[in-house]
C-alpha cells in the first residue's frame, strides 16, 4: 500500500520548499521528493553547509539559509532527500521513487513539479573537452565541496551567473583570468528598452556592485566575443575565437538558463515555446497549474524568474493545491495570493530588461561549424543533424530514428532543443512546427533489480 | 582541476577513487570527487572512447556516468561520498556480465 498525500512536491528549491511550508501550513499532508541530499534546489545547494564560507555571502547565505531553516522546522512535511522520481502515473497519481532506502511508490491528489533550471547548453566546438564545464557546475563544486579551479580559468558567454561566479571564485582565491563576453554591442540600448529598471532598480545596482568587484579582483573582460572554440588533446588548452585566442587550463560556459520540462514533457503537458527567453515552457495558468488538473508546476520549471519569483510562485501553486482539496474557499485562496503575486510581479521586474540583454545568439541554439558535436552523448555533429534535416526529419522526434539524438543517457536534456532548431533552420520551419522532444519514462536511469524491488501489488 | 579549501571546508570523508584513497568534505559528490583527485577523465564514451569529465554537477549532461561500488551507469554528481565509497571511472558502455564479478 503506497502512501497517499494531498500534495506530492517534487524539488526541494525555492518554489518546492516555499510550496511546502505555504501547504502543510494549510493542513495539507505534504511530500517532498528530491535527488539532493539537503535542501536548497541549484541556488541554495548545499546552503546548511556552506553558509559560513566568506566565498558564499549575500542572498544564499541569508535568505537561503533561512528558507531551509523554516523548512527543515516545518512539522507535518514528509521531506525525502537523496530521492529520484523516475514516473507518474498520470491518472491515478501513483509517483514511482528510486531512494537511498530502495525503491518505492506513494500516491498524491497534485502532485506540484519545482524541478527548476538547468543551464542552456553552449555547443562549441570543443565544449566536450574535458576542462569545459558549465559555469554552474563550478559554483555547485563550490557550493557543495569547497573547490575552486586551478590554473588559468576563463568564463565565456553572458548572464548574470557569470559575474557572481567570478565574485564568488575570487573571494575563494581562484579569481578567472578573463571573460569572454558574447553580448553583441547595441543589446544594452536595446534591453534599455524593454523597461522595468526603475523597479528593478536594487537587482541592477547588486549587478553592478558584482561587476566592479569582478574587475577589481582583476578578471579582464573581452566584449562581443563570436565564434568561440575549445582546442586541446584530450584537455582544454587554448581558446580561440574571431580576432583573438588565449590559453585555458579551465573554461566555464554560459548562456543562461531555460527551463527544466524533461518532466512536463514526458507527461504529455501543453508548452509554449517561449520567443523571448528562447525555450520552452510548459503552458500554465495565474496558479502553476498545467494542462492536466493533477499537475501544477512552480519555479524557474514554468519560466524563468530567478528564485524570488519561484518562491512567490511556490505559495501561490500550495493555495490553490489547498483550494482544490476543499480547504480555502477561492476568495480566502485569493486574498491570500495577493501579497504573493504582488512580491513576484516586484522580483519579476527586471526579466524583460535581462532576457533582452542576454538574449543567446542564433549560433548558441543552432551552431555555425557543421562539425560542432551537438548531442554529447551520441557524439552527433550540427552538420549531421542538418543532413537529417534534408532527408526529410521534420523535428527532434523524428531525428532520434535518423541518428540517436535524444535516445542517449541524458535522452535529450542536452541536444533536443539544439536538435530542433538545427532543423527549424534548415528546413525553414519555425520552432513550434519542429516540436519538442518527447521523452519516456524512467526520467532518470533505473536497475532491473530496483525495478524488481516494487512492492508486488504496484508492480507495472 | 579542481582543489580544496580545507581551511572552509575540512576534507574528512575518505573515498577510493580508481583505488587510490582521496579525502573530500562532507556532502561533495562522487563526481567532486573524482575532479579532486585529478584524474584526466571519468569516463571514455562509448562512441568514439573519447575522453570526459563531468559537464553540468547537476543531473543534466549524464557525462559523470562512473561505477560506484560496482554499479556502473551512475551519475556520479547526484550520488553523495560515504565513507569508503568505491567510484571508478566507466570505460565505454556498462558491461552488463563481467567474470571476475561472478566468481
Amino acid at each position: 500500500m503506497s502512501l497517499a498525500y494531498d500534495l506530492a512536491i517534487i524539488g526541494a528549491g525555492p518554489a518546492g520548499m516555499s510550496g511546502a511550508l505555504e501547504a502543510a501550513g494549510l493542513g495539507l499532508s505534504v511530500a517532498v521528493i528530491d535527488e539532493q541530499a539537503a535542501p536548497g534546489g541549484q541556488i541554495f545547494r548545499a546552503v546548511e553547509a556552506a553558509a559560513a564560507d566568506p566565498a558564499l555571502t549575500g542572498e544564499y547565505a541569508r535568505e537561503g539559509a533561512a528558507l531551509a531553516r523554516r523548512f527543515r522546522a516545518m512539522p507535518n512535511i514528509d521531506y525525502r532527500p537523496e530521492t529520484t522520481l523516475w514516473h507518474i502515473d498520470i491518472e491515478s497519481g501513483l509517483l514511482s521513487l528510486r531512494g537511498a532506502r530502495g525503491s518505492g511508490t506513494i500516491t498524491a491528489e497534485r502532485v506540484l513539479l519545482a524541478t527548476g533550471a538547468q543551464e542552456r547548453p553552449v555547443p562549441i566546438p570543443g565544449w566536450t573537452l574535458p576542462g569545459v564545464m558549465t559555469a554552474g557546475a563550478a559554483q555547485i563544486l563550490l557550493k557543495q565541496a569547497g573547490a575552486v579551479p586551478k590554473g588559468r580559468t576563463v568564463l565565456a558567454g553572458q548572464g548574470p551567473l557569470l559575474w557572481l561566479l567570478a565574485v564568488q571564485l575570487a573571494r575563494a582565491g581562484a579569481a578567472p583570468a578573463l571573460l569572454l563576453e558574447t553580448t553583441p554591442g547595441g543589446a544594452l540600448r536595446q534591453a534599455i528598452g524593454a523597461g522595468g529598471l526603475w523597479r528593478g532598480r536594487a537587482m541592477l545596482a547588486k549587478g553592478a556592485t558584482l561587476m566592479l568587484e569582478a574587475r577589481r579582483a582583476g578578471m579582464k573582460v573581452v566584449r562581443g566575443v563570436r565564434s568561440l572554440r575549445a582546442e586541446g588533446e584530450g584537455a582544454v588548452r587554448r581558446l580561440a575565437w574571431d580576432g583573438g585566442s588565449t590559453s585555458c587550463d579551465t573554461l566555464l560556459l554560459h548562456e543562461g538558463v531555460i527551463p527544466s520540462t524533461h518532466i512536463t514533457r514526458a507527461l504529455g503537458l501543453a508548452h509554449d515555446w517561449d520567443a523571448a527567453q528562447l525555450c520552452w515552457r510548459p503552458s500554465l495558468d495565474e496558479w502553476g497549474a498545467s494542462s492536466h488538473p493533477r499537475i501544477a508546476v512552480a519555479g524557474d520549471g514554468g519560466g524563468i524568474g530567478g528564485w524570488q519569483a519561484a518562491v512567490e510562485g511556490g505559495a501561490l501553486a500550495a493555495l490553490d493545491a489547498a483550494h482544490r482539496a476543499g480547504k480555502l474557499s477561492a476568495a480566502e485562496r485569493d486574498r491570500r495570493a495577493a501579497p504573493h503575486r504582488q512580491a513576484r510581479d516586484n522580483a519579476l521586474a527586471l526579466r524583460p530588461f535581462l532576457d533582452r540583454l542576454y538574449a543567446p545568439a542564433p549560433t548558441v541554439l543552432a551552431p555555425a561549424d557543421d562539425a560542432t558535436i551537438v548531442c554529447r552523448c551520441e557524439e552527433i555533429t550540427a552538420g549531421q543533424v542538418r543532413q537529417a534535416a534534408r532527408l526529410g526529419a521534420t523535428g527532434p522526434n523524428q531525428a532520434k530514428a535518423y541518428l540517436r539524438t535524444g535516445m542517449g543517457p541524458c535522452q535529450g536534456r542536452m541536444c533536443g532543443t539544439t536538435v530542433a532548431a538545427l532543423i527549424a533552420e534548415t528546413r525553414g520551419i519555425s520552432m513550434e512546427e519542429a516540436g519538442a522532444l518527447r521523452p519516456r519514462a524512467p526520467y532518470k536511469p533505473i536497475t532491473v533489480g530496483e525495478l524488481a524491488d516494487l512492492p508486488a501489488a504496484e508492480a507495472v | 582541476m579542481f582543489v580544496q579549501r580545507p581551511d572552509i571546508r575540512p576534507a574528512t570523508v575518505e573515498v577510493l577513487v580508481d583505488g587510490a584513497p582521496v579525502l573530500v568534505p562532507e556532502g561533495a559528490s562522487a563526481a567532486a570527487a573524482v575532479l579532486l583527485a585529478g584524474l584526466s577523465a571519468i569516463r571514455e564514451t562509448p562512441v568514439t572512447g573519447a575522453p570526459r569529465l563531468p559537464y553540468c554537477m547537476m543531473g543534466v549532461c549524464f557525462d559523470c556516468l562512473a561505477e560506484i561500488d560496482g554499479v556502473a551507469n551512475r551519475q556520479s554528481c547526484m550520488v553523495t561520498v560515504r565513507p569508503g565509497m568505491r567510484i571508478r571511472p566507466q570505460h565505454g558502455a556498462r558491461e552488463a556480465y563481467r567474470p571476475e564479478d561472478a566468481a
